[in-house]
């Protein structure tokens, strides 16, 4: 049966995918997944495409080999084998988990330079709106733009450029001042991108996550029945077999994540 | 290999026994192809100029390599590959449906693309990247 749950999952999962691609064929324009994202963990702001999610791939995969090494095990019925390697995959989903948190916190805080109107705003990528739409390259347009930004935000671009001055310090300077510091070429400012990008991105990937959730769940729930013998006084493996295949197809939808959204 | 050393340390209690060999097998080839597939990835990055023929033959690579990671999960890590036949085919024929889904719904979006673009040329210039060179701004016909 757990393959005819497996196949509706596909479904679901092959829904969303396909609904995403229609919505972008639909779209003239659609951010370059090597700018969004291009961030990894304590290295600042170095850009390191595609960096991060492959760390993330090979988390799973690794995962995934460990799960089929503890089927391996059980086969031959060794409860040691099955509880150790059951451990180990656990511990790949957990740190897949906090990858993918991580990944999260870091766009939604992000803080990128957009115009909006004929004003300069600030905003990080959330499920309505998302600062990865087509780069402007009018210096003019940047620099008239600049002149009706709001305190606030020229409080947060002057930061940007300027992590050495706190922001209690750049609050207290007036606009002139904060405009003086700001780089305008360095801003980097693009236009808002599609709205869908968003709503698609976190919607697949937390769906995904929730999978692996579940599946770090049922892991565990199966680590201490093979710990307290259970399957041993069954006979059989068959659980951890099952819960097995659950976890492969979570791998297997992270092939297809990965693909739509990271690499094409 | 030297992962098979490694194994015998792990079972210890037994011998390395068929099929784990065949289990890091697959482990290389997928960890190969996601490798590849970066390298794709990334000459798409490196070299934003490439002719669009160049860029959707690499996308068109980078799918089919994809569907084959998807073969090697299902049919070793899932041991789809080693139950029946007809196991096997009542798995895989409902999900040939995706073959006419996908073609049906990325036809549909692009015809709503190419459709709006005629009839509302507004939204070319709204959504379109601005070229990056020989910009002209003397004369701006959005305006």
């Amino acid at each position: 049966m757990m393959w005819y749950f497996l196949m509706s999952d596909a479904f679901t999962f092959g829904a969303f995918l396909i609904s995403y691609g229609t919505i972008r064929f639909s779209q003239n324009f659609w951010p370059n997944p090597n700018e969004v994202f291009n961030a990894f963990p304590l290295a600042g702001h170095a850009n390191l495409p595609l960096a991060f999610v492959s760390l993330m791939t090979f988390i799973l995969i690794m995962s995934s080999v460990t799960m089929v090494l503890a089927v391996h095990e059980g086969h031959h019925g060794n409860k040691k084998g099955v509880v150790k390697w059951l451990a180990w995959t656990i511990v790949g989903g957990l740190a897949f988990l906090a990858c993918q948190a991580w990944e999260w916190t870091h766009l939604i805080t992000g803080e990128h330079a957009i115009l909006s109107g004929n004003a300069i705003d600030v905003i990080g990528q959330t499920t309505t709106v998302n600062p990865w739409g087509p780069a402007v390259h009018d210096a003019t347009k940047v620099t008239a733009a600049l002149q009706n930004t709001p305190h606030d935000v020229l409080v947060t671009l002057a930061h940007g450029q300027h992590h050495e001055r706190s922001m209690a310090e750049l609050t207290a300077m007036n606009a002139d001042q904060l405009k003086g510091m700001i780089n305008s070429a360095e801003l980097h400012v693009r236009e808002a991108g599609p709205v869908a990008f968003g709503g698609y991105f976190y919607a697949i990937t937390g769906f995904h996550g929730f999978h692996v959730s579940s599946g770090v769940v049922i892991n565990i729930v199966m680590l201490l029945m093979a710990q307290r013998g259970v399957f041993e006084k069954r006979g059989h493996y068959l659980m951890i077999e099952k819960a097995g295949l659950y976890w492969h197809f979570v791998d297997l939808v992270w092939v297809f994540v990965f693909l739509c959204f990271y690499l094409i | 290999m030297e992962h098979h050393t490694e194994l015998s340390e792990v079972t210890h209690h037994h011998e390395p026994s068929q099929g784990t060999g065949r289990i890091w097998k697959t482990f290389w080839i997928l960890l190969g192809i996601t490798v590849v597939e970066l390298g794709l990835g990334f000459l798409m990055y490196a070299f934003p100029d490439l002719p669009t023929w160049i860029v959707l033959f690499l996308k068109g690579t980078i799918i089919i390599l994809s569907l084959a990671k998807a073969f090697y999960i299902v049919s070793i890590f899932m041991h789809l590959g080693d139950e029946i036949k007809n196991m096997i085919m009542t798995i895989v024929v409902p999900l040939m449906l995706f073959i006419w889904f996908i073609g049906a719904f990325l036809w549909d979006g692009n015809y709503y693309r190419t459709t709006r673009n005629r009839y509302d040329p507004s939204m070319v210039n709204k959504t379109m990247q601005e070229p990056t060179h020989k910009k002209d701004t003397s004369v701006n016909p959005l305006k």
